[in-house]
């Protein structure tokens, strides 16, 4: 992914931040590592942060039966939720489908995602041995993944997503007459 | 006279008669008592819309926005966004954990927050799928169901900057992830950027605390962005060096380019304006005057200029702006009008204090393609017919 032009102006107001950098009003409490760690992981899309665990897609497979499929179609197609599976090839057509494996760009997101929100109805229910073998399914699903690859916080990143390279940042205005406010 | 209107004279005449005298014999007895909080007339019935679907906890329900006078919208009928539910959050046992890329890892209770410095500021929300619909073959049919996903309250919090020094964000920071308390545990990355000054941890919303739609107790503030990276229930701040391309600014919130590519973090709100009277589904009583108003609105800043046309876009006059004109906030026009009663293409165009004009549909849809799906702000037109009716132009 091409650097975003946002970064530009990124760290300059980080930098007036630093420059007062002793607490002023002394409010709130430290907290230790436990107590952050009890608010949950936080996963990067480079996979900073990812859990011990793993799973391959026919662990994943049973995973998604039980917990995923009466939302999202047996075999990802959709039906309450979203399709998951599919679109390849649709991006740049009058009906573009976009998936996990049409567009997202990285693998990481999926696990991210499911951890944190999915099932729908029951987020956060999900052990991280079960995140990474249903993610391992949906990636499989997307002949992304062998059935048997095993997925865990070394391999996951390394994932490579058809769309990895299909976002590109805000060129913003690109429309519209840049005028005189007032003539 | 024909019947019809006879009768309806007859009843008109029979409420006045109790309205205004009572029946002699039983005198005026006293309305309803006191109340501890206040409800509106019951004659007064305009609510927020949805669309009915299977996870009613995924969705949005729109502001009826010709319904509203001035520039704030009520709490009660403000937009909803949400991707798994309000939540039920008791505030004194709701924290803020600010961490990752910072002197002193913090956690504030509302307490804590509530003893920061605060301002209290008006500002626009608009969801980034908002208008997602003017993309499409057809247009939205009135103001709610096509421009609805926008609001303008009065916000009390503290300035993040002054919440963020008390943890001392580290220089190697320049991104920070939002965390909200919703089911999902919401996941947005914020660019450090000057955009930042105005932002707020918000707790206030119209004078009362914030509505739990809204994200009571404690939402983020980015005024002039787009209303999902504003996270509501916020419960985390975590700094590091890079995005974390979460689902919610990939898969959602991007706008996928007719190339197939995808513009992703396009956070802030461009130029946008709607006439809300008339506008579709509306019936003008016959010709005469009447009063063109309607909101526009900016992540730019300031609303400098608006411009109605009554022809379909061949020429163009200033409408009146409702002053103060306030940065990042609706501004109320208002143009009066002497209808002639003939077919008439009504529409508005802001500018803003960048130079920057709002662009027609067909200039974004040139650019953009069809299936952008978010950040749409052309201008939206009106085709008042010689009956009266309103409707969208291309109905
Ligand atoms: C009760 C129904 C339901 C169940 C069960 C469910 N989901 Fe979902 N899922 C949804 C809904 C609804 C959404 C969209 C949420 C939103 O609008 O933000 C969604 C979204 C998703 C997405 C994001 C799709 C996209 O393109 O943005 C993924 C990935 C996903 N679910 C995976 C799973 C997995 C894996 C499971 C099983 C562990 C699961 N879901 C179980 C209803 C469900």
């Amino acid at each position: 992914m091409k650097t975003l032009r946002t970064a530009v102006a990124l760290g300059l107001w980080t930098a007036g931040l630093v420059a007062a950098q002793a607490p002023k009003y002394g409010v709130g409490r430290a907290v230790s590592a436990a107590e952050i760690g009890n608010y949950g992981i936080m996963v990067g899309a480079d996979g900073k942060g990812l859990p011990e665990g793993s799973g391959t897609a026919v662990e994943g497979k049973a995973v998604y039966a039980a917990k995923c499929g009466n939302c999202h179609g047996a075999k990802g197609e959709g039906g309450i939720g979203t399709a998951l599976v599919g679109g390849k090839g649709t991006l740049a057509t009058a009906k573009p489908l976009k998936t996990v494996g049409s567009y997202w760009p990285y693998a990481t997101t999926v696990w991210d995602y499911v951890h944190r929100a999915m099932p729908f109805d029951r987020a956060g229910t999900l052990k991280y041995d079960e995140v990474y073998s249903v993610v391992a399914y949906v990636l499989f699903l997307n002949g992304i993944v062998e059935e048997k690859q095993v997925m865990n916080a070394s391999t996951l990143p390394k994932v490579r997503m058809p769309n990895r390279d299909g976002f590109v940042p805000d060129p913003r205005p690109d429309v519209g007459r840049m005028g005189k406010a007032r003539e | 006279m024909k019947r019809t209107n006879r009768r309806r004279v007859l009843q008109l005449g029979a409420g006045l008669g109790s309205g205004l005298l009572g029946k002699a014999e039983e005198g005026r007895a006293p309305g309803r008592p006191l109340s501890g909080y206040g409800e509106r007339s019951k004659y007064v019935k305009p609510v927020r819309t949805m669309r009915q679907t299977k996870t009613p906890q995924a969705g949005s329900s729109a502001t009826p926005l010709a319904d509203m006078y001035g520039i704030i919208t009520p709490s009660a009928l403000h937009y909803e966004r949400h991707h798994a539910g309000v939540p039920d959050i008791d505030p004194e046992r709701h924290t803020l954990l600010i961490h990752g890329l910072v002197e002193r890892p913090l956690l504030l209770t509302m307490e804590d927050i509530r003893r920061l410095p605060s301002v209290s500021r008006i500002h626009f929300l608009e969801c980034g799928g908002n208008s997602g619909g003017e993309w499409q073959e057809k247009t939205g049919p009135d103001a709610q169901r096509s421009y609805g996903l926008a609001s303008c309250s009065e916000w009390t919090g503290v300035p993040l900057r002054l919440a963020l020094r008390e943890a001392g964000v580290k220089p190697e920071a320049k991104w920070m992830i939002a965390e909200g308390a919703d089911a999902c545990r919401m996941q947005r990355s914020v660019p450090l950027t000057q955009d930042l000054d105005d932002a707020l941890l918000a707790y206030g919303q119209n004078g009362e605390p914030l509505r739990p739609e809204q994200g009571f107790p404690l939402r983020l503030l980015t005024p002039g962005w787009e209303g999902n990276v504003q996270v509501k229930w916020l419960r985390r701040l975590f700094f590091t060096a890079a995005p974390h391309y979460t689902r919610d600014e990939t898969s959602r919130y991007s706008d996928l380019m007719p190339d197939g590519k995808a513009r992703i973090f396009t956070l802030m709100q461009e130029a946008k304006s709607l006439v809300t009277f008339p506008s579709g589904g509306r019936r003008l009583a016959g010709a005469g005057w009447y009063e063109i108003t309607g909101l526009a609105w900016t992540g730019r800043g300031r609303i400098t200029r608006v411009e109605v046309t009554l022809d379909g876009g061949n020429s163009w006059q200033d409408a009146r702006l409702d002053e103060p004109v306030l940065r990042k906030a609706f501004t109320r026009f208002r143009l009066p009008w002497r209808w002639d009663g003939k077919d008439a293409v009504i529409a508005s165009r802001a500018t803003d204090e960048s130079g920057y004009v709002q662009p027609m549909r067909e200039q974004l849809i040139a650019v953009r393609g069809r299936n952008s799906g978010s950040h749409f702000n052309g201008v939206k037109m009106w085709r008042v017919q010689a009956d009266g009716s309103v409707t969208n132009e291309d109905a």
